[in-house]
C-alpha cells in the first residue's frame, strides 16, 4: 500500500464540528424546514387491523372537502407503478419476495399499512379529510410472534404464498454435531430480541417536484439519496437520469432512513399527476407503524466447550421477523450478523441458520448493528452461562478463547485484518475496579440488602464498512460497496471535497474535511465537504454500516493521491525538475536538496486553471476523483462493562455505571468518536433495560407513542466512561468504522450485569428489556 | 379566528389565528421562525420547545392564542450580534449535538434550567432534562456542556 506523503497535523485532534454553526442557531434545513410555491400536502389513510380485506374505498366526502386538491386509493393509482418497492437483497434462491406497492389494494397486511392517500392545500386540511374516506374492511385472523406464525394453520400474511417462510439460510463449517457429541459441556439456551422502534427524532418527510418532462427533483430525510435515485427509476418508470435526490440535514437514521419508503413513491407520482409539488412529513405515531423496525428474532445457541474452557463449537438458529413485506435490505439483516456468532473467540465448528418468517407486523430493517448486535447478544449471554455451568471465571473464559493472532482467518470463512482483544480488556479493567465494585456487592449481599449491584461484561467484534463487492455479490446483495470521492481544488486554493456517503449526524463535513486537509496540507478551515445531492454528488452508496470512513474515507485518501500526483507533474513541469526530485509536505514541493525551489500545491491549482504553462496534453483543473471498493469488511472490536443496581424489592433497575474500550483503529476526531460510543451504547442500554415495540398476538401495535415506548432520558442514564486501544485496520488511513460498535456492545454487558445482580438468588436469565416487572417476577420465581 | 400578538425574538408580531393553531406551527409557518423542530405528537420528545417569558415551554403542547401577548424566544432568537449564546457555545464547545435534530428544544430547555437556578449538579442537570430526547449523543456530552454552561461540575 502506498505511504502517506504528508505528515498530518488534523486527523487525530478533536476539532469543533463545522455543521454546528447552522443547526445550533436553528438553522438546519431538515425537509420539513423547506417550501416550494404551490406546494400541496399528502395524508395516508392507513389501515387500522393487521390483516383484513379491503372491500371498498369511499373517495366522495374526502374530496368534497374544504381546500382537498385530490384523492386516491390503491387501486386508482395501481396503473402508476412500474415495479414494487424494491427489496435488494434476495437471500437465497428460492426466497419469497411478494410485491409491495406504496397503497394496498386488495388487502392491507399489518397495521399502518396505506389503502388511501388524499392531497389538500395544508397538512391540516389533508389530515381533516383524510379522517373523512370510508374503507370498508373486512378483518381477516392476524399473527404477530414469529414461532406462532411458523405453526401449522396459522394465519398466512401472503396467502399466495401458501406459507409464512419467507427464506432459509444456512452457513456450515466444520462439524458441528461430531462436536457437540464429543464435548465435556454442551450450553443451549434460547433467547428472545424484542421489536425495537428506531425513533431518529426527525420523523420522515418527503417532498417531490417534477417537471413538464418528468424532471424530478426528490428532497427526502433519507440516508440513502443515490440508492432512492435507483429505486425511484424502478417503481416510477421515470428515468434516473432525470431523477435528483437531495437529502438535506436528516434528522438522525440509525438505519431507519435506508429504505425506499412508499411516501417518496407516492410524493413522487402525485407530484406528477398533479403537477405541483407533493410534501408529506411523518407524525410520530405515524412513524410507529410506517417506519421500519429493528430485531424481533428468537434464537437457540448452543456452544459445545471442553471441561477447561476450550469452546469447541457453536450452533445458532434463530427465526428472524420479516414483517408484512420485505423492504430494501429486510432478508439480509440477519446475514450481516451471520459471521459474528463465534465473537471475537477461535471456534472451530461453525453453524448459522436464519429462518426469515412474514408476520402482520410493520417490516423490519436495518436498525443500528443490524444484525450484529442479534449476534453479539446471544454469544455475551452464553459466554456468561458458560461460565457458571463450568465454574469459571467468566473473563478467564473469553480470555482462554480469544483469537490471538492477526490476521486471522475464521472457520466462517472471512478474515479479520487486525485487533487485539486482551489489550481492550485490560484497558476495561484498568478503568472500572473490578475488585472495589466485587468488594461492594460482597457487602451487600452479605447485609441482604434490597439494593443489590451487579456488573456484566461483553467482549466484541464486528463486521462494518459495508463492503468488498464481491462478497455482496457471492450473498445474492444486489448492488456493491465501493464508494467515490472527488476531490476538486478551486483556483484560488479552497478544496471542495465531494462524498458519495451521505451524513445524517456523523459530522463528515469536519471529519473528511480533516483527513484531507492532511493530505494535500491546507487548513481544515479551507476544505469544503459536499454531500446528500446527487447532482452534486453523482456517484455513491450512501451511509449505513459504519462504511462512511472506512470506504468513502479511503477514496478520499485515493482521490487525495491522485490530486497530489497531477499537481506533481505541474511542479515538475515548472521548475523544470523531474517528478521525483520533488518532495511533497505540508502542501508543498520542494526540489530534493534545494528547498528553497518549491511550489505550493495551491499554486499549483492556479497554474492548472489558468492552463497558461502545463505540460503537453495535459487537461486544465485541478480535480480528480476515485472509486475505492473495500478488500475486506472493517472489524473494530473492545470490551464493555455495565454495573448495575437492582432493587429486589421492586425490581426497578438502574444502570450506574457504564465503561466502554473500544478498537476503532487510528482516530480520526476522538471527540466524535466518543459521541458516536456515547450514542451507540445508549441505544444498546434502551434496548436491555427500556425500549420494546410490542405487539398483541394479532398485530396490534400496543406501543403506539414516546408515552408507551421508553426512549430512555438523560434522568435514566449515567454518564459513560470510554476508552481506546488502537490496532491499525488493513487500508491507508488505517481507520475502522464506529457508528454501531457501541450498540453491538451494550445490551449483554447490561443483562449480564442484572444477572450477575440477581445471582446468589438463583436468577440465570432475564428477558430484555429488564422492566421493573420482569425483574421483579425473576425474583419471585426463583424465591418460591 | 382570533387577533393576537406574540412577540417574537424581540418583534411584536400581530396574527389572526385559528384558535386550533398549535404554537409550534405558527412559529414555523407563520413567523417562519423553522428553527423549532416538531419531533413527536403526545409532548413527549421536546423538541419544539420555546421559552415563553423566558421559562421553557413544549410549543407543540401550546395553542398560539395561549401565546397572546407573550415574549417568546426560539432558537434563532438567542444568539447576539451573531455571537453564540453560552449555552449554544458550550453545546458546540463539548460537542453536544450531532444530527441537530433535539439541538434548538434541547438548547432553550438548558438556558432555562439555568436561569431557573436548577442546574446544580449533573444529577439535577439529567432530571432538568429528562422531557427532551435525544437519540444521537447519549446525552453525555449535552450532560457536560449544560454543566460548563452552568459553572457546575
Amino acid at each position: 500500500m502506498a505511504a502517506t506523503e504528508t505528515t498530518g497535523s488534523f486527523v487525530g485532534t478533536s476539532v469543533k464540528r463545522k455543521e454546528d454553526a447552522s443547526l445550533l442557531r436553528g438553522r438546519g434545513t431538515y425537509v420539513e424546514n423547506l417550501n416550494l410555491p404551490g406546494t400541496v400536502f399528502m395524508a395516508i389513510v392507513r389501515s387500522p387491523y393487521p390483516a383484513a380485506r379491503i372491500k371498498s374505498v369511499n373517495l366522495v366526502a374526502a374530496r368534497a372537502a374544504e381546500g382537498v386538491v385530490a384523492a386516491f386509493s390503491g387501486a386508482d393509482l395501481a396503473e402508476d407503478w412500474k415495479g414494487s418497492l424494491p427489496c435488494a437483497w434476495a437471500v437465497t434462491e428460492d426466497i419469497k419476495m411478494p410485491p409491495h406497492y406504496p397503497l394496498a389494494v386488495d388487502e392491507a397486511r399489518f397495521q399502518g399499512d396505506g389503502v388511501a392517500v388524499v392531497i389538500a392545500e395544508n397538512r391540516t386540511l389533508a389530515k381533516d379529510a383524510a379522517e373523512l374516506v370510508e374503507v370498508e374492511y373486512e378483518q381477516l385472523p392476524s399473527i404477530a410472534g414469529v414461532e406462532k406464525a411458523l405453526e401449522e394453520g396459522a394465519p398466512l400474511v401472503h396467502a399466495d404464498l401458501g406459507t409464512n417462510e419467507c427464506y432459509v439460510w444456512k452457513l456450515d463449517s466444520g462439524d458441528v454435531q461430531a462436536a457437540i457429541d464429543a464435548a465435556d459441556v454442551v450450553v443451549k439456551r434460547r433467547y428472545f430480541q424484542p421489536r425495537l422502534i428506531p425513533n431518529a427524532i426527525e420523523p420522515r418527510g418527503v417532498l417531490a417536484q417534477v417537471g413538464p418532462t418528468d424532471e424530478l427533483t426528490l428532497w427526502s430525510a433519507t440516508q440513502i439519496p443515490h440508492v432512492l435515485r435507483f429505486a425511484l427509476q424502478l417503481v416510477l418508470g421515470i428515468l434516473e437520469s432525470k431523477i435528483r435526490v437531495i437529502a438535506p440535514d436528516v434528522g438522525g437514521g440509525f438505519g431507519s432512513k435506508l429504505d425506499v419508503y412508499a411516501e417518496e413513491a407516492l410524493a413522487a407520482a402525485l407530484a406528477k399527476r398533479l403537477g405541483v409539488p407533493v410534501k408529506w412529513t411523518e407524525e410520530r405515531s405515524e412513524n410507529y407503524q410506517a417506519t421500519t423496525h429493528g430485531r424481533d428474532v428468537v434464537h437457540e445457541l448452543t456452544f459445545a466447550a471442553t471441561r477447561d474452557g476450550t469452546i469447541t463449537a457453536v450452533r445458532s438458529e434463530a427465526k428472524c421477523a420479516m414483517g408484512a413485506y420485505l423492504q430494501l435490505v429486510t432478508p439480509g439483516v440477519p446475514l450481516l450478523g451471520a459471521w459474528l456468532y463465534a465473537g471475537p473467540y477461535e471456534i472451530p465448528n461453525y453453524s448459522v441458520t436464519f429462518t426469515g418468517v412474514f408476520t402482520h407486523t410493520t417490516p423490519t430493517d436495518a436498525y443500528r448493528g443490524a444484525g450484529r448486535p442479534e449476534a453479539t447478544y446471544v454469544i455475551e449471554r452464553t459466554m456468561d452461562a458458560l461460565a457458571r455451568e463450568l465454574g469459571m471465571d467468566s473473563l478467564e473464559l473469553r480470555r482462554r478463547n480469544f483469537i490471538k493472532e492477526f490476521p486471522h482467518t475464521m472457520a466462517s470463512g472471512l478474515t479479520i485484518d487486525s485487533g487485539d482483544y486482551d489489550a481492550s480488556l485490560d484497558r476495561l479493567l484498568e478503568i472500572l475496579d473490578l475488585d472495589g465494585t466485587r468488594a461492594d456487592q460482597a457487602e451487600r449481599r452479605a447485609r441482604g440488602d434490597a439494593k443489590q449491584i451487579g456488573v456484566g461484561f461483553s467482549t466484541y467484534n464486528e463486521m462494518c464498512g459495508l463492503a468488498p463487492s464481491r462478497i455482496l455479490g457471492a450473498i445474492r446483495y444486489a448492488a456493491g460497496g465501493w464508494d467515490s470521492a472527488t476531490i476538486r481544488f478551486q483556483p484560488l486554493g479552497s478544496v471542495q471535497v465531494v462524498t458519495g456517503t451521505s451524513p445524517h449526524g456523523q459530522s463528515h463535513e469536519t471529519t473528511f474535511a480533516q483527513v484531507v486537509a492532511d493530505q494535500l496540507g491546507v487548513d481544515v478551515d479551507e476544505v469544503e465537504v459536499l454531500h446528500g445531492d446527487t447532482a452534486v454528488s453523482q456517484l455513491g452508496m450512501d451511509t449505513y454500516g459504519s462504511r462512511s470512513l472506512a470506504v468513502g474515507g479511503i477514496a478520499l485518501y485515493h482521490a487525495s493521491q491522485k490530486v497530489i500526483s497531477k499537481a506533481r507533474k505541474i511542479v515538475a513541469h515548472q521548475l523544470e525538475v523531474s517528478e521525483d526530485d520533488l518532495e511533497f509536505a505540508d502542501g508543498t514541493f520542494s526540489v530534493k536538496g534545494s528547498p528553497d525551489r518549491s511550489m505550493t500545491i495551491k499554486e499549483s491549482a492556479f497554474a492548472a486553471f489558468s492552463a497558461h504553462n502545463l505540460p503537453d496534453g495535459m487537461e486544465p483543473g485541478l480535480e480528480e476523483t476515485a472509486t475505492y471498493d473495500p478488500a475486506n469488511f472493517s472489524w473494530p472490536g473492545g470490551a464493555h462493562a455495565a454495573v448495575v443496581e437492582v432493587d429486589t424489592e421492586t425490581g426497578d433497575t438502574r444502570l450506574i455505571r457504564y465503561v466502554a474500550v473500544d478498537d476503532v483503529g487510528n482516530p480520526v476526531n476522538p471527540q466524535i468518536i466518543d459521541g458516536q460510543v456515547h450514542g451507540g451504547v445508549t441505544q444498546g442500554i434502551a434496548a436491555a433495560l427500556y425500549e420494546e415495540g410490542a405487539y398483541d398476538e394479532e398485530g396490534n401495535l400496543l406501543t403506539t407513542t414516546m408515552a408507551t415506548y421508553l426512549v430512555p432520558s438523560a434522568a435514566e442514564l449515567p454518564s459513560y466512561e470510554t476508552d481506546r486501544t488502537e490496532t491499525a485496520a488493513d487500508n491507508p488511513l488505517g481507520v475502522k468504522g464506529v457508528g454501531e460498535t457501541g450498540t453491538i456492545a451494550a445490551a449483554p454487558a447490561v443483562i449480564n450485569a442484572v444477572v450477575d445482580a440477581l445471582a446468589h438468588l438463583g436468577v440465570t436469565d432475564i428477558q430484555m428489556p429488564a422492566t421493573p416487572e420482569r425483574v421483579w417476577r425473576a425474583i419471585q420465581e426463583v424465591s418460591s | 379566528m382570533r387577533q393576537v400578538a406574540i412577540i417574537a425574538n424581540g418583534v411584536r408580531r400581530e396574527l389572526e389565528l385559528e384558535p386550533r393553531e398549535l404554537l409550534v406551527y405558527v412559529l414555523r409557518e407563520r413567523l417562519g421562525l423553522t428553527g423549532t423542530n416538531v419531533g413527536c405528537d403526545t409532548s413527549s420528545c421536546g423538541a419544539c420547545t420555546v421559552l415563553m417569558n423566558g421559562e421553557a415551554v413544549k410549543s407543540c403542547t401550546m395553542l398560539g392564542v395561549q401565546a397572546d401577548g407573550m415574549e417568546i424566544t426560539t432558537i434563532e432568537g438567542l444568539a447576539t450580534n451573531g455571537e453564540l449564546h453560552p449555552v449554544q457555545q458550550a453545546f458546540h464547545d463539548h460537542h453536544a449535538l450531532q444530527c441537530g435534530y433535539c439541538t434548538p428544544g434541547m438548547v432553550l430547555a438548558a438556558v432555562s434550567l439555568i436561569s431557573s437556578g436548577e442546574a446544580t449538579d449533573e444529577a439535577a442537570i439529567r432530571d432538568g432534562l429528562e422531557g427532551n430526547l435525544c437519540r444521537c449523543t447519549g446525552y453525555h456530552n449535552i450532560v457536560q456542556a449544560v454543566a460548563a454552561a452552568a459553572g457546575v461540575s
